[in-house]
């Protein structure tokens, strides 16, 4: 009974100890972590941010025909384009892109359904605010010329 | 008036034999139910007479969004349920429509849907290792697997482009196709893991306040097993030899060579040693399918708007925690007529107030803990 008892305690203080020396181990190496926001970690290439149009090289302007492709392709309702034909034109440019960023779940069917590649992730992770305003209509126009006289509406 | 229609009412009152009873509230925010679980545990001092787990705070009518929904569009709604194994998901979706519209998959895109699966599975039970030893009072090994499941997760938002919620394959194939340096960053991972995986067994497994906690707690009789639904980890620790890659084999399983782990002991322990054997077979499989994942398409020509023939379909897969099947009708439109989830997180619970009917409050939390429940695919 007795030596059963002590035999108890030894093995089980042995178990702790092994457990312990991988512990004192690991303590040894080199850390995982990134001290954010004095450092950053890469992100991958392929990283999903919000979706933002890709502007064409040459004029600046959407590449967007405002087609409807990606609105259909959404799942949650949360783009909404409306296109017009500017002046001389032969294609549509999209006169609307909004963005309901607060239901988007960055699925990325937009951008794949998109027949012109005129949608890309943006980079942007920090995305924060004290409510929901700036993101519950995203005007993704904002960042790319215009080809209609009088700004981007 | 509402909250008699969800709590069943009569375990809100002292019942008359013993005065002594109490009603305790286990979540749904507790920490221990991962989720918003909800358990009524009427007790006996620190024994539990009953335990009535409380379901749909997180119920988001997943069936009902899918019949309003395109075929495709049904894709990211998959991950949300499981968040911790979303390619199984995926992958149960995609595999059920091709099954309905007859697409042939090229070999290299069900090489690469089973490679990230099980890279998945193993990031998964990861998860579970940490958050199962976390309800035990036990830090440190929770650290140890999320380091190694950081890896993991950078690996495969490489690929994929997001480190929980992946909506990566497609109906015909996969989303993106790997590339030299991710199979070889999957090598130096295999290699990685192999390297600490004993050293898991070391800190936990003979660990002795551990096996005193698990060791013939929650024991599930094997005859207890089928009339419960139970499945994955849950029936095999129970030493019922039964995955859905051997049973019903679908994708590239057949090719692959595996074992089932096995524990005939039901308890904790059994559960927690068959996940652990797992991670390993998992590493053999990818293992082998880096030595002989083939060139070629990813992607097989299919149509942009998805029309499954009139009919119905079910197709089921092996996800970490169990078995997952799908059914779907089709009545010729773009939109589902009607599905169907089976999820096996829902099963491995109702076992639950059986097993810990007269065990401690602590050994409740462990039992809860040993069925690794997500508690959106419960609900879903």
């Amino acid at each position: 009974m007795i030596k059963s008892y002590v035999r108890d305690i030894i093995t089980g203080l042995g178990s702790l100890l092994t457990g312990m020396k991988v512990t004192i181990k690991v303590m040894f190496t080199k850390g995982n972590t990134v001290e954010w926001p004095r450092q950053t970690a890469q992100l991958p290439e392929k990283f999903r941010g919000h979706i933002m149009l890709v502007p064409n090289e040459s004029t600046g302007f959407a590449k967007c025909i405002a087609c409807g492709s990606c609105v259909r392709a959404c799942p949650s309702n949360c783009i909404t384009v409306k296109g017009a034909k500017p002046e001389g034109a032969k294609k549509k440019s999209p006169t609307l892109f909004a963005l309901d960023f607060t239901k988007c779940s960055l699925c990325g069917l937009c951008v794949e359904s998109c027949p012109v590649d005129a949608i890309t992730f943006s980079r942007d992770y920090a995305l924060v605010d004290y409510s929901s305003k700036p993101f519950s209509a995203m005007n993704l126009l904002d960042d790319v010329a215009s080809p209609f006289s009088g700004g981007s509406e | 008036m509402f909250e008699s229609q969800i709590a069943p009412t009569y375990h809100l009152e002292p019942s008359e034999e013993q005065e002594s009873d109490f009603i305790l509230n286990l979540g749904p925010q507790h920490p221990g139910t991962h989720g918003v679980l909800r358990v009524i545990l009427h007790m006996d001092g620190e024994y539990i007479l009953t335990a009535d787990p409380v379901l749909g705070y997180g119920h988001r009518m997943q069936e009902k969004i899918a019949e309003n929904m395109t075929w495709a569009q049904v894709l990211p709604y998959m991950a949300r349920m499981d968040y911790l194994s979303a390619l199984s998901y995926n992958q149960a979706w995609v595999c059920l429509v091709e099954k309905m519209c007859g697409y042939e998959v090229p070999p290299r895109a069900e090489y690469i849907r089973v490679l990230t699966t099980e890279l998945n599975r193993i990031s998964s039970h990861l998860l579970w290792f940490g958050a199962f030893l976390l309800d035990l009072g036990a830090f440190t090994p929770f650290l140890h697997a999320f380091e190694d499941r950081e890896k993991l997760l950078d690996l495969l938002e490489t690929i994929t482009g997001s480190r929980l919620t992946y909506c990566f394959f497609r109906f015909g194939g996969v989303g993106a196709d790997v590339d030299a340096t991710f199979l070889r960053e999957t090598q130096e991972f295999l290699d990685q893991m192999r390297a600490h995986l004993p050293g898991y067994h070391e800190l936990v497994t003979g660990n002795v306040i551990f096996e005193h906690r698990t060791k013939n707690v929650g024991v599930i009789l094997p005859f207890d097993t089928s009339g419960y639904g139970l499945s994955g980890p849950v029936l095999r620790g129970s030493g019922e030899a039964y995955d859905v890659r051997v049973k019903e084999p679908y994708s590239i399983y057949p090719e692959l060579k595996f074992n089932v782990p096995v524990e005939q002991t039901g308890d904790c322990m059994g559960r927690y040693l068959v996940r652990l054997a797992e991670i390993d077979e998992s590493l053999n499989m990818i293992d082998q399918i880096l030595a002989n994942i083939p060139d070629g398409d990813i992607q097989a020509k299919v149509p942009k708007i998805i029309k499954p023939p009139e009919g119905e379909a079910s197709m089921a897969v092996e996800t970490p925690r169990g078995e997952l099947m799908i059914y779907a009708v089709s009545d010729g439109t773009k939109i589902p007529y009607r599905v169907k989830y089976r999820v096996p997180s829902f099963a491995n619970l109702s076992i639950f107030s059986k097993m810990a009917r007269g065990q401690l409050l602590a050994d409740a939390l462990a039992i809860l803990g040993s069925l690794d429940l997500v508690i959106p695919e419960i609900d879903r």
